[in-house]
């Protein structure tokens, strides 16, 4: 038996069904979409239209409330934190909900896409709907046996009471008899106030199985028979397969055979996610991960330049003709190609009143250029996914953020319905964006149908870092014009990328200076590039708040007064219509930094303090770091963080994410970035991309949230971009010099010795 | 023929001596808890105890142990619920998750030679792992947990 209901203007849908053994199934859609501009990720972006969430709960006769959590684990917590809001909305019991991760559904479930910070943000509404409304048909069911009013029926951690009767049972009881009774419309949710799960910190539910070792990731899934495969890519970008000689490979022990397949034919039109290193892959294929590691060093490979080509793109409707460039890059001459092509015009994205008068007529112009190089996203668990592919159908499993934006390109590949390709979601080992392109799933796939047997492919810890989808090389110059008070009449951004640019040209400042210009342009590259932690932002907010500390000393000011000062501007006289943040809520975090790290208090003069303060995936956060010197080296010693996120759902692992994103903010800061030489990377691994470590990181993060009853916005991200900012400016405090280019700690070398044309 | 003790339990693999432990765990005995992060000791992922001492497995050849005792995370402690799991419980450590084996295999190593660790010692013999997300501050806390619930005997 089925019963439904649809409030289209929340554009939900509810379902509920009876379970086969007994109990009850609320099953849920939600149609969702991504608004604002300032939620895209990196062009190609989140798709502009509608799609759909779903999910389930099942209550079972034994009182067992099992949520399937949809979205894809990575780290950010989303198999505690969905759950949690399901759990308060229905009144249950945490300690009888399990929750399960669920498998890849097209039809049913979406995108179910973990990314843009969004996955708390998108399921809030949807699951606090169906727990509520589960609530209700179980007190239904309740009131119906026992013969009392609906309203007199309260419940308690997964139990039902009446009290004039004194009677009382659990969910579970109920749960079948709940089953038959119709989806309840617009059930009133939850006062916010009132919560008591949301809130209230709960231990992440896979922390057992982690501690023990347990299989979880893609790296530990395994089958009878399964063979492992890897890739020897090309040695550069730029550069493809020639002729190979794989006869002493095969005679290595364990190796099952060697061969070159194509990835995309010629003709392919590449969706907004499909991109991927190399098109032309040799696979080694054998049964044992060593050997074939191994067995890889003994082919004998010619390669050949790839030159120039054309690629179709149809980046969610977006049909576009890119030209790759077929030139070996190296990083220093990338470096001086960006030099001279900001020099040049570029495309005005935004302009308010007449910048370049007000910069003729300025008593101080103040111009300042960052930089900042490609960077790898090394998440510990290197690429791998394990495929079975026949000519009936496919499974495949791994580690994967976006498994809806990879399906329609395997259903094309394969030439297999939807309906025949399963994509199972491990735990991810870290992800920060790169498994969002599922290129590894097509290889996997390609090479398992070729070896006709399950296969994982792996890549080694090399491959994953030098064959990367990187975070693009970045560049800006801003320009501030002052008047002969010193007030701040025009402010200039002009952002380029290798190969695309950076600027969020409706961000503070915008909004907040009468005179404002921001531009862009873009220099073609084949090295690829897609989405890092804060696409962007990681950049900008390094930039720009670094400029704004520098414009602040400069007009003799507070770093923080003063960008308190442009918000309230932003706020009372906004310039322009398009701003797209909140000047209170950013200004909230400002103050609420400036109170917990004791800002002016005269005991942590002996700190050099830096500040910095950003907005992006429609959150807000401002960091004070206070750095010392240890070693005779720069070091942050402690972080007071301030984060407007609304409503926090599980406050402890929402810490520890901040925290997280304060270590690799510092650790991307003074040591991330990857360079080329002819097209080669020049860090391999670990040994020479430097990742920071244990004593590097501070000795306290101390993170406040702002307590208000927003519905909740992204955190994965936002903590993340402002650290940059926060550490240049404290940098400055405690060497007595501006650091522009990143990592922060080449600079600091390169300017020891007077080297200012080495790119980072 | 290598034999190996593992978590107390007695493996004979007919395999290359020179493969790395690590992939004898992973790809022939199946005890996957043990992670491969970089191959070239440089991250710690796959750290496991060889006759008690930590060892990176990705460059310890497996004939090393041959007739030696290894533990891995999933023997870590009599019941696998050692003080530093119970406290790596409690401050709630991982996010991602990956590299904590790696990260409880140091730690235990480490509060076993000094029961009270200090910031610095705790730094001092972590420095090998890493976490890519960034919980180094909860390691340090988790560690000082266990060693208190060392302490307490409890």
């Amino acid at each position: 038996m089925e019963n439904s209901t649809t409030n289209l203007s929340r554009r939900s849908f509810l379902k509920s069904s009876a379970l086969a053994g007994g109990g009850l199934m609320i099953s849920f859609t939600w149609l969702s979409s991504f608004k604002a501009v300032a939620e895209k990720l990196n062009n190609p972006g989140l798709p502009d239209q509608w799609f759909e969430l779903s999910g389930y709960i099942k209550i079972t006769p034994d009182n067992i409330i099992k949520i399937y959590n949809p979205n894809p684990e990575f780290g950010q917590n989303v198999m505690t934190s969905l759950p949690m809001i399901v759990a308060e909305e229905l009144g249950a019991d945490w300690q009888q909900v399990v929750v399960e991760m669920g498998p890849h559904d097209s039809v049913k479930l979406g995108p179910q896409f973990t990314g843009g910070s969004n996955s708390v943000r998108m399921y809030w509404k949807p699951l606090r709907d169906a727990g509520a409304a589960a609530r209700n048909m179980l007190m239904q069911a309740a009131a119906q046996t026992w013969a009392v009013p609906v309203e007199e029926i309260t419940t308690k951690a997964g139990k039902l009471y009446h009290e004039k009767t004194g009677k009382s049972g659990t969910y579970g009881d109920f749960a079948s008899k709940a089953s038959g009774i119709p989806v309840p419309k617009g059930v009133k949710l939850k006062d916010i106030k009132g919560f008591d799960v949301i809130r209230h910190s709960k231990k992440n539910v896979e922390g057992l199985k982690i501690v023990r070792g347990k299989p979880l990731f893609g790296l530990d899934y395994k089958v009878d028979g399964m063979l492992i495969a890897m890739i020897e890519h090309p040695p550069a970008f730029g550069m493809k397969l020639k002729s190979f000689d794989a006869s002493q490979t095969l005679k290595m022990p364990g190796i099952k055979d060697v061969f070159r397949l194509k990835m995309y034919e010629d003709d392919f039109e590449f969706g907004g996610f499909d991109t991927r290193t190399f098109n032309d892959l040799l696979v080694v294929v054998g049964t044992n991960t060593w050997e074939v590691m191994n067995a890889r060093k003994k082919l004998i490979t010619e390669w050949e330049p790839v030159g120039d080509r054309k690629e179709k793109v149809n980046s969610f409707g977006r049909k576009k003709e890119v030209t790759i460039p077929g030139e070996l890059e190296s990083s220093d001459v990338q470096y001086q190609k960006m030099r001279t092509r900001a020099k040049q015009p570029a495309t005005v994205l935004r302009k308010d009143g007449d910048p370049e008068a007000a910069f003729k007529n300025a008593a101080q112009v103040i111009e300042r250029t960052y930089n900042a190089p490609f960077l790898a996203h090394n998440c510990m668990e290197p690429m791998n996914f394990f495929a079975h592919v026949t000519d009936e159908k496919a499974l495949f499993a791994g580690p994967l953020q976006a498994p809806g934006w990879v399906e329609p390109t395997l259903s094309k590949i394969f030439n297999l319905s939807p309906e025949k390709i399963e994509i199972q979601m491990t735990r991810m080992g870290g992800g920060f964006g790169r498994r969002a392109y599922g290129h590894y799933l097509v290889e996997a796939g390609l090479i398992s149908r070729q070896a006709k047997a399950p296969v994982k492919l792996i890549y080694s810890r090399e491959d994953d870092m030098t064959y990367g989808i990187y975070r693009p090389m970045y560049t800006a110059t801003y320009r501030a014009a002052l008047d002969a008070n010193k007030n701040l009449i025009a402010f200039h951004v002009k952002g380029g990328g290798i190969p695309e640019h950076p600027v969020h040209e409706n961000r503070f400042p915008a909004g907040a200076v009468d005179n404002y210009l921001a531009e862009s342009w873009e220099l073609p590259s084949n090295i690829t590039i897609g989405a890092f932690r804060a696409p962007r932002s990681n950049f900008n907010a390094a930039a720009e708040q670094s400029f704004l500390d520098e414009l602040a000393e400069a007009m003799g000011k507070d770093p923080i007064d003063f960008r308190l000062e442009l918000l309230q501007r932003a706020k009372e006289r906004p310039v322009g219509k398009n701003n797209d943040y909140d000047a209170d809520r950013y200004a909230g975090v400002l103050e609420l930094v400036r109170d917990k790290s004791g800002w002016n208090k005269p005991e942590n003069r002996k700190y050099n303090r830096g500040v910095a303060a950003y907005f992006c995936h429609n959150s807000y956060a401002a960091h004070v770091v206070d750095m010392v010197t240890k070693n005779g080296e720069p070091y942050v010693e402690r972080v007071f963080s301030a984060i407007d996120c609304g409503v926090v759902v599980n406050p402890d692992a929402a810490t520890n994410m901040v925290q997280g994103a304060v270590v690799d903010g510092i650790g991307n800061a003074f040591y991330g970035g990857l360079t080329h030489k002819d097209g080669r990377s020049e860090q391999s691994n670990f040994s020479e991309y430097r990742i920071i470590r244990i004593h590097e990181a501070p000795k306290s993060i101390d993170v406040h949230f702002i307590e208000n009853d927003i519905d909740p916005t992204g955190l994965g991200e936002p903590p993340f971009p402002p650290v940059f900012g926060a550490v240049a400016n404290a940098l400055y405090r405690n060497t007595g010099k501006r650091y522009y280019n990143q990592p922060y700690k080449n600079d600091i070398i390169n300017r020891k010795n007077n080297i200012d044309k080495k790119a980072f | 023929m290598i034999t190996l003790n593992i978590n107390q339990k007695n493996y004979e693999v007919d395999i290359d001596p020179d493969m790395p432990l690590l992939w004898v765990l992973r790809d022939v005995i199946g005890l996957v808890g043990t992670k491969y992060g970089c191959g070239v000791a440089q991250c710690g992922a796959c750290v496991v105890h060889l006759n008690g001492e930590a060892v990176r497995s990705c460059v310890t050849k497996v004939k090393r142990a041959d007739g030696q005792k290894v533990v891995t995370i999933e023997g870590l402690g009599l019941t696998n619920d050692h003080p530093l799991q119970k406290a790596w419980l409690e401050a709630d450590v991982p996010q991602c998750g990956y590299c904590q084996s790696g990260q409880l295999m140091s730690a235990a190593v480490l509060l076993r030679e000094n029961p009270n660790p200090t910031d610095q010692d705790i730094d001092d013999a972590m420095a090998g792992n890493i976490c890519r997300c960034g919980t180094y501050l909860r390691i340090r806390e988790a560690i000082h947990m266990a060693a208190e619930i060392l302490r307490k005997g409890s």
